[in-house]
């Protein structure tokens, strides 16, 4: 080998308003996580259970979008130490299914849910400050902070995971053949 | 058939009267379209088969081939100006693929996925559209309109019964249906009508049918639109 | 109303009209000038009465600005918003008057009396700012005046009783040439065409006369046509298509059986800025109407249009009076001059606030009693026009032009102007001058002559042909008004240096945007993209990445869109950004991209329902919640 050893990228990852599926499938490409590890090592994700995301990280992963306060806070964290932001499936692309919720005025959604809807008993809006508050609308992540790129799908294959982090590695611009890309 | 033009450096005959997406059409090359069908009268309106003739972009739906023409389709230009279309009738309605009976036999879906669209890049509008779920046969979802108004020219040329339109003007443009109630309950649609096959997206639905293809077999799944496109049969050029 | 009684308008309103769905148009106007607004069940009416289905009222009834299908108040005030009025201090005005009657922009207040919206430029920037009550035109509010009509409204008192002058518009002619100070008797022009014969000049492609019916070897028309041509006449609606050649393919169209040929008057008026057409039909209306019966002569139509704007409601009588008077003098109707089978009538038809209808095949369109949708092309309206006939559409100078050739000559006119631009080119003068108002010059004059004329003074820019035209800095003031440097279509909008450009780009920005008819995704989804993007910029959000992005979109729109609109929505904005960059520049107020929207505004509802105040319950600007603030 003539060259140095490459300095391995710092991968962070994380789940905002989303189900964890699009995680569930980045796990899905199985024995290729020990090669990708050969030139990533993960910073702050479920994977790792790091809480905070490392200043100097190469790639942010972000699946789910923005529902509400916590969200936020955590995506422009995410922005301000990742060299690239990844939007992963649907939610962080357009939404997704919490977006569903965005004809309806939040106060509705609200008042429904804790006080009109039946068997509930002394029904009251949660107000711990411990709990971060819902937005208006559930916005998809690149109307809060610039993204780099996207992975459509819900939740996106391992395979076409697999294959935008390898284009990025290899330094070409991310592209999904027809059998690897789908919106659902 | 001796007149010819050439569509992407490759000469393509055609007969008097045709369009340039006829002619491309029956020699078997694809241009994306949405409000396009061989079958209706085309107007134009999504934008999508737009192509570059001597340097000016203009929708091959509706442009009609001469002789000696030169059209540019399949280039990185034009395709990156359809890809933005793409992504505007994206955020212009509610377009949530998972959750939609069409998705996988969808042509704004399969055409987003033709022309590589990763994200629909712009803001989204999250317009408050309501469902009608009045008729026995049929659900009308706005949320997924994309004003191609195939429905509007199926039912009035076809069909004869004018149960579709366009309402409203610019980003407010929206379809109705033809009762006072402005429910498709109290209009005369059926399932035998052609204004319910030809919906590209998921707005007009058959009840009960539902996800009733796995995912895999669905029609996109299967090959990407570009490769499934039928030359236009020559009854329907006339 | 009682039922009975609407369905008594409803009824009497289609059978004036023959039931004939060409009239749509017409029919909900007047039926909205009797009921307000369009009951459904005048819709239901009508669709039997019509035979049509109730989708195509529907479909036509939400396509025009000015039709309402839900109730608005018996006052319906709609605020002339053109960037001359915002200068005028139109916004303060429209405050004023709804903290005076307690109401809502946009909306109707609860006793259903008044209602307040803005509109596209009304044609009154020389007076304004200015406003729309029931489709009859307020110039020159003022405070006081704008008090004044709060009050008539809170008494109820009927519009016929405000008083008269309120409604007085002003011509304001400051320069006039040719056109604006003909004297030219009623007639005259017409008697002139008929009189001429073929010459040696340009030579028509036939010699059919006025109409098959006409004897034969009447060589007039032909030679009306050499005239026109030898006159080098251009249409004055902006695009400057030789008028000659436009007649002379409509004249030359073939006609199938029971089909005829047609002549339509554009006067759709509704280029913010734009207000010369007003004057014309105001002072010159005889001219103008001449110019229509020359057109018929030389092409051989029986029926010709005007299409009068909705702005310009008011003018509908005083213009019918012309067409009357014309009528007893035998210059319209059958046998015009005494030429048996020379029969040409024009009617009236009004728009009712679509900008699009501007664009002749739109126009064409709406005279059908369709949707603005403007149509694929070709084919043209001089071979299938209006009901798919072979028909002319022209702008109103370019007929009142077309009677002084008529009467003076090809080369008389050809003489006048320059070069490629023959004749003269009446413009509408207003924004940063002392002297707001219609000037007429020779083709050719420079931009500098109009402002030293109007008494403009440290001007920035100059907005020639509308938003849809060019905006020419300082340095370009030696430029020449003409075909061969700045076509325009009449429109003279001054920007002093105390303007801020970015503003006025906005401002176009929203009103083609409000404009767009809907039918193609680049036009309908791009110019709302676009008033977004520039909104965010106006309210401080904006970055490098948004102004990169309002750029693309521009060319995008320019690219793929179906008509004019689309293609001229982004010319405000890329001209804006190449001559006053620096208005941009100063509005991007973030290095890094910010989100389009206020993020602790997101979280209003939820401190509402939660009765949160707390740190937690907020989101901080970016700055302060990275830890980064001094």
């Amino acid at each position: 080998m003539n060259s140095p050893v490459k300095k391995k990228l710092k991968v962070a990852t994380t789940s905002l308003a989303g189900c964890f599926g699009c995680h569930m499938s980045l796990l899905d490409i199985d024995e290729r996580l020990f090669t990708l590890l050969e030139h990533i090592e993960f910073d702050r994700s479920p994977l790792t259970d790091i809480k905070e995301v490392s200043p100097d990280c190469d790639i942010g992963i972000i699946e789910g979008g923005l529902c509400n306060a916590e969200n936020v806070h955590v995506l422009r964290e995410f922005r301000k130490h990742c060299k690239i932001l990844i939007a992963l499936g649907a939610c962080a692309v357009n939404g997704g299914l919490p977006a569903q919720r965005n004809h309806l005025p939040l106060t509705t959604i609200l008042e429904e849910v804790y006080h009109t809807s039946p068997g509930l008993a002394n029904g009251m809006i949660p107000n711990d400050p411990e709990l971060p508050l819902p937005l208006n609308q559930v916005h998809p992540i690149h109307e809060v902070v610039k993204i780099d790129y996207s992975i459509p799908g819900c939740p996106p294959s391992g395979d076409a995971i697999w294959k935008v982090l390898t284009d990025l590695l290899a330094g070409r611009e991310p592209t999904l053949d027809h059998d690897l890309m789908h919106y659902d | 058939m001796t007149q010819k033009f050439t569509l992407d450096g490759v000469l393509i005959p055609f007969e008097d009267g045709e369009t340039v997406m006829q002619a491309a059409t029956r020699a078997g090359k694809f241009i994306p379209h949405l409000c396009y069908h061989p079958e209706f009268k085309p107007h134009g309106s999504c934008k999508l088969c737009t192509v570059k003739v001597n340097g000016r972009q203009a929708a091959a739906c509706t442009l009609h081939v001469s002789s000696g023409m030169v059209v540019e389709n399949n280039t990185e230009e034009l395709n990156a100006e359809r890809r933005a279309l793409t992504q505007m009738l994206f955020v212009e309605g509610n377009h949530f693929c998972p959750s939609c009976e069409k998705s996988g036999n969808c042509q704004l879906q399969a055409t987003a996925y033709h022309l590589g669209m990763m994200s629909p890049h712009y803001d989204h509008f999250f317009p408050s559209r309501p469902v009608d779920a009045s008729h026995a046969d049929f659900f009308i979802d706005f949320n997924r309109c994309i004003l191609c108004s195939l429905c509007v020219r199926a039912s009035r040329d076809v069909d004869k019964k004018n149960i579709f339109a366009l309402s409203g003007r610019g980003i407010k443009t929206h379809l109705i249906v033809n009762a006072a109630s402005g429910r498709l309950a109290d209009t005369d649609f059926s399932l035998a009508d052609k204004a319910a096959q030809v919906c590209p997206v998921g707005v007009i639905l058959h009840k009960r049918q539902g996800f009733a293809v796995p995912i895999g077999e669905r029609t996109y799944d299967k090959a990407a639109i570009s490769a499934q496109h039928e030359p236009i049969a020559e009854e329907a050029l006339k | 109303m009682s039922a009975p009684a609407l369905a008594e308008i409803v009824e009497g309103v289609a059978t004036r009209y023959r039931r004939d769905p060409v009239n749509l148009l017409q029919i909900l106007r007047e039926i909205q000038e009797a009921c307000d607004w369009l009951p459904p069940a005048a819709i239901d009416q009508l669709q039997h009465l019509l035979d049509v289905p109730r989708t195509k009222i529907e479909g036509v009834a939400g396509f025009y600005s000015f039709f309402y299908t839900q109730p608005r108040g018996r006052y319906r005030i709609l605020f002339s918003d053109n960037i001359t009025d915002r200068m005028q201090g139109n916004q303060a005005l429209i405050r004023q008057f709804c903290e005076n009657l307690w109401i809502e922009p946009g909306k109707t207040s609860e006793d259903g009396l008044v209602s307040v919206e803005s509109t596209s430029c009304t044609g009154m920037c020389d007076q304004g700012p200015a406003l729309l009550v029931n489709n009859r035109a307020i110039p020159r509010l003022s405070a006081t005046r704008i008090g004044e009509i709060a009050e008539l409204i809170r008494n109820k008192t009927p519009l016929a009783e405000w008083p008269a002058d309120y409604f007085a518009v002003d011509n304001n002619i400051r320069r006039a040439d040719i056109l604006l100070a003909s004297t030219m008797p009623p007639g005259d022009a017409l008697r002139a065409a008929r009189s001429r014969t073929p010459s040696d000049g340009v030579k028509a492609s036939n010699t059919r006369s006025w109409r098959e019916g006409l004897p034969s070897g009447m060589s007039g028309p032909s030679a009306m046509l050499d005239e026109i041509k030898r006159a080098n006449l251009r249409g004055r609606g902006g695009a400057g298509f030789t008028t000659g050649l436009k007649w002379e393919a409509c004249r030359n169209a073939p006609l199938k059986a029971g089909q005829q040929r047609f002549v339509v008057c554009n006067a759709d008026e509704g280029e913010p800025g734009t207000f010369k057409d007003r004057v014309l039909l105001t002072a010159q209306a005889d001219l103008v109407i001449e110019g229509m019966t020359v057109a018929a002569y030389v092409i051989g139509a029986e029926q010709g249009f005007i299409y009068l704007r909705g702005e310009y409601r008011y003018l509908l009588d005083s213009l019918n009076a012309v067409l009357e008077r014309r009528r007893r003098d035998n210059l319209l109707g059958a046998n015009i001059l005494g030429i048996p089978g020379a029969d040409f009538d024009i009617t009236i038809h009004l728009g009712a606030g679509a900008y699009v209808c501007g664009e002749e095949s739109a126009l064409i369109e709406s005279l059908e009693g369709k949707r603005g949708t403007p149509r694929n092309r070709p084919p043209f309206p001089v071979t299938n026009g209006y009901l798919d006939q072979p028909t002319i559409v022209n702008n109103v100078e370019t007929f009142a032009a077309a009677a002084l050739i008529a009467l003076n000559g090809g080369e008389w006119y050809a003489a006048i102007g320059t070069a490629h631009s023959a004749g003269t080119k009446i413009l509408s003068v207003s924004g940063d001058c002392q002297r707001p108002g219609i000037y007429e010059y020779p083709f050719g004059v420079s931009i500098r002559q109009v402002l030293e004329d109007c008494g403009a003074s440290a001007t920035q820019a100059v907005q020639v042909s509308g938003p849809s035209g060019v905006c020419v800095g300082v340095d370009e003031f030696e430029r020449r008004i003409c075909f061969e440097d700045i076509p325009t279509a009449g429109a003279f909008m001054i920007f002093d240096q105390g303007r801020d450009m970015f503003e006025v780009a906005r401002n176009f920005v929203h009103f083609f945007q409000h404009e767009s008819c809907g039918f193609c995704t680049p036009c309908r989804v791009g110019t709302s993209l676009l008033v977004n993007m520039m909104d965010k910029l106006h309210n401080g959000q904006g970055s490098r990445y948004d102004f990169n992005e309002i750029e693309k979109l521009n060319l995008l729109l320019q690219a793929t869109s179906h008509c004019g609109l689309g293609h001229t929505a982004c010319n405000p904005v890329l001209d804006t950004i190449a001559k006053f960059r620096p208005a941009y520049e100063k509005r991007m107020a973030h290095d890094q991209f910010e989100p389009a929207f206020d993020l602790d505004r997101a979280l209003s509802q939820a401190r509402q329902m939660t009765g949160r105040d707390d740190a937690g319950a907020h989101i901080p600007a970016l700055a302060t919640d990275m830890g980064e603030s001094a």
